[in-house]
């Protein structure tokens, strides 16, 4: 199979994001196991739910409220999940052609492959973008988060250490690449700051499901935005860009 | 309720919402507001959880540990230090304070 010079870009790129994101994976399989979750559990999330903000909110509600607290735990990750949605939509016209790859592609639409396909310029290299970076994070974050998941098995009962601590500072990770628009940091101040007030008040979960309600009120509204234009997904090259690795520039073209 | 209901209704629904966008009509995007709501209720569950693993034990805020640990790994996201290292670090050192008996 010959590639363009571009396609070969568009290739590279999405191993190379492939790479830096399966160390996302390992975090979360570790972190999943040490929560309660068995391995087989952890690595049923990698393989079918495959969105890492939505993984994280599960394991960190159940680590939190237990059982007791599934449906804000389904919730919380349905609701981090409505981007991928939308990111299907963009996709479908370049990816969702054939109705026999369309759900591969569905299960395969996440933040790094959107990123990376929108970041070419021609449809073929969009292409094989997406669908590097996609079988790339797919296999990385699958192997990695078994890799983590065995880790922490061994590790045992490493809770009341830095587990607690480790959670948080994974959500404040993936939190951090989309906190560069005045919109943004607005939100997560408020939702925050809610949350918050929340917790003495709200069972298990309900603080984090409530800030729903901020995202909800200034998307509507559109309060605090910077520009007048709402590119309809974020361009990798726009400074919202979605999936951007810390310690990666631009989709991992660094290489 | 058990375990593997929530992980697999999770699942589900994560399909779900991937699979649904493939078979919606192109226009949808032509509605920007869908697009920021969803953006937004992203770094609403992240910010929130950030803010409830930091703070809360069962339905107490607690301070404790975990504030220096997230305020160095803040440090190392805002250096760009890449995210399994800062995750790392924020366990070491609520670790090693609640080890040396500084912090809850």
């Amino acid at each position: 199979m010959a590639f363009s010079e571009s396609e070969r870009v568009a290739l590279r790129a999405g191993i190379a994001v492939g790479v830096a994101v399966s160390t996302y994976g390992f975090s979360f399989g570790a972190l999943s196991v040490a929560s309660g979750l068995d391995i087989w559990q952890t690595c049923v999330l990698s393989l079918i739910l495959f969105s890492g903000g939505s993984q994280f909110a599960v394991v960190g509600v159940l680590a939190s409220g237990g059982v007791a607290a599934g449906w804000t735990a389904i919730a919380s990750s349905a609701f981090l999940g409505l981007r991928n949605g939308i990111y299907s939509i963009r996709m479908a016209p370049i990816v969702g052609t054939s109705p026999w790859l369309r759900p591969v592609a569905a299960q395969l639409t996440i933040d790094e492959s959107t990123a990376v396909a929108l970041n070419q310029e021609e449809v073929r290299s969009q292409r094989v973008g997406f669908w590097a970076t996609g079988i790339a994070v797919y296999i990385g974050w699958n192997l990695t988060t078994l890799a983590g998941a065995l880790v922490g098995n061994i590790l045992g009962d490493v809770d009341g250490l830095g587990l607690d601590a480790v959670a948080a500072a994974a959500f404040l990770g993936l939190l951090w690449p989309r906190l560069k628009q005045l919109q943004a940091g607005v939100v997560a101040a408020a939702s925050a700051l809610l949350a918050t007030i929340l917790i003495p008040f709200a069972p298990a979960g309900v603080p984090v499901l409530a800030a729903a309600a901020v995202a909800v009120l200034i998307g509507l509204t559109n309060w605090f935005r910077r520009r007048e234009s709402d590119a309809a997904v974020p361009q990798p090259d726009d400074e919202s860009q979605p999936g951007e690795v810390p310690g990666l520039s631009k989709n991992g073209d660094a290489s | 309720m058990t375990v593997w209901i929530i992980v697999l209704v999770a699942s589900a629904l994560s399909f779900a919402t991937k699979y649904t966008g493939y078979l919606v009509p192109q226009r949808l995007l032509e509605h920007p507001t869908a697009t920021r709501v969803a953006n937004l209720l992203t770094v609403a569950m992240l910010s929130a959880l950030v803010a409830v693993q930091s703070l809360s034990v069962g339905q107490a805020i607690e301070l404790d540990a975990r504030i220096p640990a997230v305020l160095v790994a803040a440090g190392l996201f805002a250096l760009r230090a890449p995210f399994i290292v800062a995750v790392v670090v924020a366990g070491v050192v609520a670790a090693v304070l609640r080890l040396l008996g500084w912090a809850g």
